[in-house]
């Protein structure tokens, strides 16, 4: 790491810090805490409002557990300081079971305006249209992706899949029910994308774009010919070799040759949207993801001890922290793993790479949903 | 170490994603794969009628002395597979560590591959019912009796999603290159060296690559296979037959459930047949489809399981390099475990017997790997649940039941031996549909006549049979 890079670094933490010691202060007053970490206190061994002082303070917390988010009452989510505030809540799995759900207030529109942030502006131009060609339903993608084209000042059009009912069609092993129901959503993006809405822009999980990248060469046209020229993907696993293959054969070359770019995502209802470092062939098409700090952050963690980062490349599992005032969650370990890297000039901060299903759990996951 | 690239129409691609094989028993990586997604498998069948434009140019008759000498290197060769040069012994090896199959069971489908392919004129010829080749190739010709028949390729490549751990079905889809057909491959992610070897014996000896594309990677590979490919074959259980159960463009592999069948006017003699009985269950580890899994029989049952018992129930683990090596290690250990307990809920059910349990622990559980040890059971009636079983280790269910329901309540056979003098008996063995293929005599399930077409022909699979009318004007 450069001296310079060090520096902002440095400064990074020193945000951090003050802004988990403000968040920590929220959720846990008696005036502005949810019912939730409020109750929660009373089983801590101590007391968050004295004794977190710092980022790395958080450990002093048991690590977050997810069945906390299954089943209500959802209001004990929701900060006293808040009150009165409209609520949306958003679920996560589902397939079987209680759905996780997490409640938000504006957490998802402040997600996607500093993600705007990170798009460059001439393939994301503002006042282009959008597609989001993904999951909506109870999930937060299709308001979020909404609202990034508003904030941008554009009109987003929408299709919808349900990740539930493709999740039960693998199980099941319905493999031509889920290619007709993926065909179903994908004309329906053609028949936008080739209505003279003007475009431009498209949010996809990688399987949908790479499934509108073929049908729209099968109609004789392609991704850059219908006018695309941001691709916002994410949602399901990355890797280099599908990047490439993105980059290369469906978009007919880098962004220079091509006219078409696409950033890499990793999100989750409970953090926001981490951002890729761009990604290059240079760098082998290797996909670094940096969390939105400090609004959420992200370390990549030992195997065997949860409070430990790994050392720069090393590989660990990836836990996560987020802390706005409209939620708080200090350290849950993600289904994932990846390799830990150093801060950049973009992101000053940790970065993960290589971000795949965490190996033991990986057997039990179904991967590529959507 | 060994890094095998996938082949795009005969060109090597590097891809940025790798998968590891491991030894079975250490785990230790033997090779490295690089593999792609289902996007690049979908583009490049866009073009896969330049793969049998490529096979047009060569004569069906010079494509045959190709794939023959082929077969020899394949069988006997130093041949590049991936980044290095492949001899017979590394490949052995190689399909041995991955596979858990012993090494000498590794060189015998080895030469059943390479005899198919040295053999393919016969093969051919059997298959088409002696039809002139170049009736495929040009689509018409006359048939020799003054008519013209016709046959028309429904596909110009032919797919194939292979499996993880049986080199012995490659045979399978070698007759399509001297019928002018490309190949698309999946190779199974523990024995990707069939299909890799092959291939590049096929194209060491003058057949144009173009022909050929090899996609290692996950499900969503095989899921574009069969999706663009007008016609595809796949390995895998039960339940994977059943999916494509129908589907006129799906060839699905299953298990076999071959059985042999004693009729009453040979039962008495039953010990002449035991020999044939063992082989039929326990070689290639009884992981193949033409293995025996259902013995039965009117009578004496019990005194049967009990000698089939006395032969392969002291069978046990031996390291893969010994030539009496017989089991086969599971290479993913819970899928041994799971079999087992799918076997203890057979056992639990009233009236069948364990004939094997005199000879010691089944389930032999290792750091990376696990065994099965042979076992018979008894069936005191077709009733029975673990009468229509089968199991990837040698385990054959010798099941009572009297001669006049047995072909009604045998169920799916792959291959039936049918041991009976009795004619009606044979001829409505003859008429059962249950019955693949059908053994008359003393035959093992497991020998294979190649010049008899096996299950699904593939002509009928490729090619449409059409009229085809020419008049002078």
């Amino acid at each position: 790491m450069d001296e310079l890079v060090a520096k902002q670094a440095a400064e990074a933490l020193d945000v951090l810090n003050e802004h988990t010691l403000r968040t920590v202060h929220w959720h846990f007053s008696d005036d502005t805490g949810s019912p939730f970490w409020l109750e929660k206190k009373q089983e801590l061994n101590f007391d968050p409002l004295t004794e977190v002082k710092s980022f790395a303070d958080l450990k002093k917390f048991p690590l977050f557990e997810d069945e906390w988010l299954r089943g209500g009452p959802i209001r004990r989510w929701v900060p006293k300081g808040h009150a009165g505030k409209p609520v949306y809540v958003f679920e996560t799995g589902g397939t079987t079971g209680i759905p996780k759900s997490r409640m938000v207030i504006e957490d998802h529109w402040k997600d996607y305006e500093l993600f705007s942030e990170t798009l460059p502006e001439a393939y994301f131009p503002k006042g282009s249209n959008w597609l989001m060609l993904g999951p909506s339903g109870p999930r937060r993608l299709r308001l979020a992706v909404e609202h990034l084209a508003q904030h941008r000042d554009g009109i987003c059009f929408c299709i919808d899949l349900d990740p539930r009912w493709v999740v039960k069609l693998i199980k099941k092993g319905w493999m031509e029910h889920l290619e007709e129901y993926k065909k179903h959503c994908i004309e329906q993006a053609v028949t936008i994308l080739t209505a003279g809405h003007d475009v431009k822009c498209v949010f996809a999980t990688p399987k949908l774009l790479e499934s509108l990248g073929e049908a729209l060469e099968e109609r004789g046209t392609s991704i850059a010919e219908v006018g695309i020229t941001g691709i916002f993907s994410g949602g399901t696993e990355f890797t280099p070799q599908w990047t490439r293959f993105c980059v290369e054969e469906l978009f007919g070359g880098s962004p220079e040759e091509s006219g078409v770019y696409m950033t890499p995502t990793y999100g989750n209802t409970l953090m926001g949207l981490a951002c890729s470092k761009p990604i290059r062939a240079e760098d082998g098409y290797k996909i670094s993801y940096y969390a939105p700090q400090p609004r959420a952050a992200t370390e990549v963690v030992q195997f065997d001890d949860y409070n430990s980062v790994v050392a720069y490349g090393e590989t660990g599992r990836v836990k996560l922290y987020t802390l706005t005032d409209e939620f708080f969650v200090p350290g849950f370990m993600e289904r994932d793993e990846g390799e830990r890297e150093a801060p950049f000039d973009l992101y000053p901060w940790d970065g993960v790479s290589g971000v795949r299903p965490f190996h033991e759990l990986a057997s039990a996951t179904t991967v590529g949903v959507y | 170490m060994i890094t095998l690239s996938p082949l795009r129409w005969g060109k090597p691609y590097e891809s940025l994603d790798f998968k590891d094989v491991v030894h079975f028993d250490t785990g230790q990586p033997i090779a490295r794969i690089g593999t792609v997604g289902g996007g690049i498998v979908g583009r490049d069948i866009r073009h896969a009628e330049k793969a049998r434009q490529a096979l047009l140019q060569l004569s069906p008759s010079e494509l045959i002395r190709r794939c023959k000498h082929a077969a020899e290197l394949f069988e006997k060769g130093d041949l590049k597979v991936g980044d290095s040069v492949q001899g017979v012994d590394d490949f052995v090896h190689q399909q041995s560590a991955s596979t858990g199959l012993p090494e000498h069971m590794c060189r015998s489908n080895m030469a059943k591959n390479s005899f198919v392919l040295s053999n393919i004129d016969q093969i051919l010829d059997c298959l088409t019912r002696g039809l002139e080749l170049s009736i495929f190739s040009k689509g018409y010709g006359e048939e020799g009796r003054g008519v013209i028949v016709s046959y028309q390729a429904q596909t110009p490549v032919l797919g194939a999603v292979l499996p993880n751990n049986s080199p012995g079905v490659h045979t399978l889809w070698l007759p399509a290159v001297p019928l002018q057909i490309g190949l698309v491959l999946k190779p199974g992610s523990q024995e990707p060296w069939t299909p890799y070897r092959m291939v590049s014996a096929f194209i060491e000896a003058g057949i144009p690559a173009e022909a050929f594309s090899l996609y290692p990677g996950d499900h969503d590979v095989g899921g574009a296979i069969m999706a663009k490919t007008s016609r595809s074959m796949i390995f895998g259980s039960a339940q994977t037959v059943a999916q494509h159960a129908g589907n006129p463009n799906v060839q699905a592999h299953g298990p076999g459930f071959s059985k042999i069948l004693l009729g009453d006017d040979v039962v008495d003699d039953w010990e002449n047949y035991l020999d044939l009985m063992v082989e039929s269950v326990l070689s290639n580890s009884g992981r193949s489809c033409i293995n025996c899994s259902g013995i039965w029989a009117s009578r004496h049952t019990k005194e049967i399981g009990e000698a089939i018992a006395r032969r392969i129930g002291p069978v046990d683990v031996r390291p893969p390099s010994d030539p009496e090596a017989q089991l086969a290690a599971f290479t993913v250990p819970a899928m041994a475990t799971g079999t087992y307990a799918m076997v203890q809920q057979d056992l639990a059910e009233s009236g069948v017997t364990d004939l094997t349990a005199e000879f010691g622990e089944k389930l032999i559980e290792r750091d990376h790997c696990a065994y099965l040890r042979p076992m018979v059971v008894h069936a005191d009636s077709p009733d029975r649940q673990v009468a229509s079983k089968e199991y990837m280790f040698p385990f054959v269910s010798v099941v009572a039941c009297p001669q006049s329901e047995m072909l009604r309540r045998i169920g799916p056979t792959l291959v039936g031996t049918v041991l009976t003098r009795d004619q009606p008996w044979i001829d409505a063995a003859g008429s059962c549909t249950e019955i693949d293929r059908l053994n008359v005599g003393p035959i093992p399930t497991n020998r294979l006549n190649w010049l008899q077409p096996h299950e699904g022909n593939l002509i009928d699979f490729l090619f449409r049979s059409r009229a085809y009318q020419i008049a002078e004007f």
